[in-house]
């Protein structure tokens, strides 16, 4: 076993064990924790939450993949947030959308290929009297326009690119 | 002030002591510290305010305080200093040492810093004096301006858990009772009657029983539940105490939206706080209630807003809706009875059990008691959270507390209900707005979000996205909704895109009857409620989208072209510089012209025109 593989198991333990209860009842708070830690749910994470739970790796995936929150491929080191509520969208959310998939070369659910960026939308974030809304790596960016979305994509690009 | 209260009395005393000291301390600068102020560097101003009070040594004489949202987000981050209710908007870290210097110290107003009524020009300096405040009546929003969310001494100073030690009193038939005279209905979107299902939960036979309160505020567009959760998290925790002693249930959850970290953390703090003075664990009170509230977070799934949905997820299974026989008053979480109420209902509870049911009925309209909460979004001048008697009518909301439409440009329609809501035209301006009276116009009340559109915004365009956020979020369990609803979201595209013919319309109108008769769940039945609202009051801009190919809005891309007014052009070079695709050419200082071939429609150069030179046919 590899040294990352053995570090993600010990992180797996440690958030399983805030769970004494074994509830299967936790299992979308415990996928939420796992998610936070290691940025996306890894087969061997899901399969240990199984077992923890005492459910079939088959019922934890197709929790894993039922809800719009959880993600079963590898993100980037950043990700960037277009909100899509009805408030954003009268206020012109898909072109912020369309000029961020441009900006960053992948569309949404995409992450680009060095792994530096995941582009996301979001049904609504409750921040509507800020529409249109970006949230950069979780931080909500309000009255967006389009000038300053690529200055912040590209910050976020350069960032992660050697020079 | 710390430790278990041993009974109702010593909450009284401890509510008297906590009173007093706030009294001897009037002065407050109280920092909106919600999600939309937050995004506007509020957290930053906080700390700079703090700062400046500090370095004047006024830390001891002015109290500094992190509010709950103070509902007027378009103008964050806001400060509101007590107890004047002197309101600063728009304040930047910058302003902190003149707000401490000239108002805290001196007396005197920041004028720049003061609301401007956009239609008058006049400034206001107290709260209650704005257009957007002066037309609401605050109750389940009242304290969230003004308490600190994370300190339960701040509620339990302005009353808090008094409705709970009432209630105790009380006994539960009678708390029952009250709520079911207060004629609360459910505010998160059906409006039924919240005493009745209470009711069905206390008689169902079961001595294992659960209060749930539904924080998966999925609509888009709304945001009351998340600004009440994060800003006034003990009113929640109060509510449902106050339920469970109603239906004898000894444990409750907050399924609550992941996508709310905040509210999850200020409603993980106000627990623990509750269970340390004993308001919430075993003997509350001294009394023998003992209840205890779990918080379960969601995994972003719309269809998990339906209750039977919410219950799978928060066993741990896919958020799927069953079909419900048997109600879940009877057979809820685990098989057990359970009662499900959203937020801002369980938020109503402490006060209609402090002030009584006749004086919760009094506000309100026949049949819809009460006030409720609209968040009033999208283009109109005052956005933000509005709390307003129920039986208002639509344009007092969107004109008077919203100061109506940006730029001029003219009202077009409201959408209400969230997804599966409609959309209403100019003439319905004068509706008022209860449960039942939107209903019958072919809207709903919905969880209250309200967003205004302009004469911009194109209504197939509107429909087109609820049903493509609707399709993507069908759990696909039945036929008619997950199939259904995509093959409804093509048919609009091929409108949209210019394929549409009238007989397009005739067959979305035949297949949304359908998926509306057919499918499992609300969410499948209610979805076309859109479509069906639009086509019946926009008829004729579905009709210029199929008949003359043409998107009136100017919104629908395959229908529309851009170019400039060479009138207007003064060849300034911005449009050029910005162009994604280099489609607009031309010489400095010369009219620019688009090569339509290369033009992606992006909209770049409209937006950075400072000339309104460029035009959409």
């Amino acid at each position: 076993m590899s040294e990352t593989q053995t570090t993600d198991t010990s992180r797996v333990a440690v958030i399983l064990a805030r769970y004494p209860r074994r509830d299967p009842g936790d299992l979308v708070n415990i996928l939420h924790d796992l998610q936070a830690e290691l940025r996306y749910l890894t087969e061997p994470a899901m399969q240990d939450a199984a077992s923890y739970l005492g459910l079939s790796p088959a019922q934890v995936y197709g929790v894993a993949t039922f809800y719009h929150g959880f993600h079963t491929e590898p993100r980037g080191e950043h990700t960037c947030t277009v909100c899509m509520g009805t408030a954003c969208h009268v206020r012109g959310a898909p072109r912020l959308l369309e000029q961020l998939e441009r900006d960053a070369g992948v569309p949404a659910g995409g992450t680009t290929p060095d792994l530096s960026l995941t582009v996301e939308e979001v049904s609504c974030v409750g921040a509507c009297a800020l529409g249109p809304l970006v949230l950069v790596d979780g931080e909500y960016h309000g009255h967006m326009t389009g000038e300053r979305l690529s200055r912040l994509v590209n910050e976020l690009l350069d960032e992660e690119r050697p020079a | 002030m710390s430790g278990r209260l041993a009974d109702p009395r010593a909450l009284s005393r401890q509510r008297e002591a906590l009173a007093a000291a706030r009294e001897a301390r009037p002065r407050v600068v109280a920092v909106c510290g919600g999600t939309g102020c937050r995004a506007q560097g509020a957290m930053k101003v906080f700390e700079a305010l703090r700062a400046e009070v500090g370095a004047h040594g006024a830390d001891h004489t002015v109290g500094m305080r992190a509010t709950g949202c103070h509902g007027f987000c378009e103008r964050g981050p806001l400060v509101k200093l007590l107890p004047e209710g002197i309101l600063y908007q728009h304040v930047q870290i910058t302003d902190a040492a003149e707000i401490v210097e000239r108002t805290l110290l001196r007396g005197e107003l920041v004028e720049r810093l003061l609301y401007e009524d956009p239609v008058t020009g006049e400034r206001y300096h107290r709260e209650d004096d704005i257009a957007f405040y002066r037309h609401q009546q605050r109750i389940v929003l009242r304290d969230t301006g003004q308490l600190d969310p994370t300190s339960i001494d701040d509620y339990v100073a302005a009353g808090g858990y008094s409705a709970l030690a009432r209630a105790l009193e009380m006994g539960p038939e009678a708390v029952l009772e009250e709520v079911k005279r207060s004629g609360l209905r459910g505010r998160g979107g059906a409006g039924f009657p919240a005493g009745r299902k209470w009711e069905a939960c206390r008689n169902a036979p079961g001595d294992l029983k659960y209060v749930v309160c539904n924080a998966d505020e999925g609509d888009p567009g709304a945001f009351m539940d998340r600004s009440i959760l994060e800003g006034n998290p003990h009113c929640v925790i109060e509510g449902m105490a106050i339920g469970a002693l109603a239906m004898e249930a000894r444990e409750g959850y907050v399924y609550v939206r992941q996508e709310y970290p905040l509210a999850v953390e200020h409603l993980t703090v106000a627990l623990e706080q509750a269970r340390e003075r004993g308001l919430l664990g075993d003997a509350i009170l001294g009394s023998g209630l003992s209840f205890d509230i779990h918080v379960s977070r969601g995994g972003g799934a719309f269809v998990c807003g339906e209750a039977s949905a919410m219950m799978a997820s928060l066993e741990g299974r896919r958020g799927v809706p069953h079909r419900r026989l048997i109600h879940l008053s009877e057979h809820g979480l685990w098989g057990r009875p359970t009662n499900v109420n959203n937020v801002e209902s369980w938020a109503n509870i402490p006060h209609i059990l402090l002030n009584g049911a006749e004086w919760f009925r009094a506000i309100g309209a026949e049949g819809s008691t009460g006030t409720k909460i609209f968040s009033l979004v999208g283009m109109v001048n005052n956005t933000g959270l509005v709390e307003a008697p129920m039986g208002m009518t639509l344009r007092q909301i969107i004109f008077d507390v919203g100061e109506g439409i940006p730029d001029g440009k003219a009202f077009k329609a409201v959408q209400t209900g969230g997804p599966s809501g409609g959309c209403l035209p100019a003439d319905k301006l004068d509706v008022p707005v209860d449960f039942d009276t939107l209903v019958a116009e072919g809207s709903m009340m919905g969880s209250g979000g309200m967003i205004v559109m302009d004469e911009e915004t194109c209504m197939v365009d509107v429909a087109k996205y609820f049903l493509r956020f609707l399709a993507s979020e069908s759990c696909g369990n039945c036929t008619s909704c997950r199939d259904g609803l995509t093959c409804l979201h093509d048919l609009l595209g091929d409108v949209t895109e210019g394929r549409g013919t009238r007989e397009t319309i005739a067959l979305i109108e035949e297949l949304a009857e359908t998926v509306q008769a057919t499918s499992l769940c609300a969410l499948g039945t209610s979805a076309v409620n859109p479509v069906l609202s639009t086509l019946h009051y926009f008829r004729e801009e579905y009709l210029a989208h199929v008949d003359d190919k043409r998107c009136p809005a100017g919104v629908c891309k395959a229908l529309i072209g851009f170019s400039i007014d060479a009138e207007r052009c003064n060849g300034c070079t911005l449009c050029a510089v910005r162009c994604p695709q280099d489609a607009v050419a031309g010489e400095k200082k010369q009219p620019h012209t688009i090569t339509q071939e290369l033009c992606i429609k992006c909209g770049i150069c409209k937006d950075v025109c400072n000339r309104d030179a460029v035009l959409v046919q």
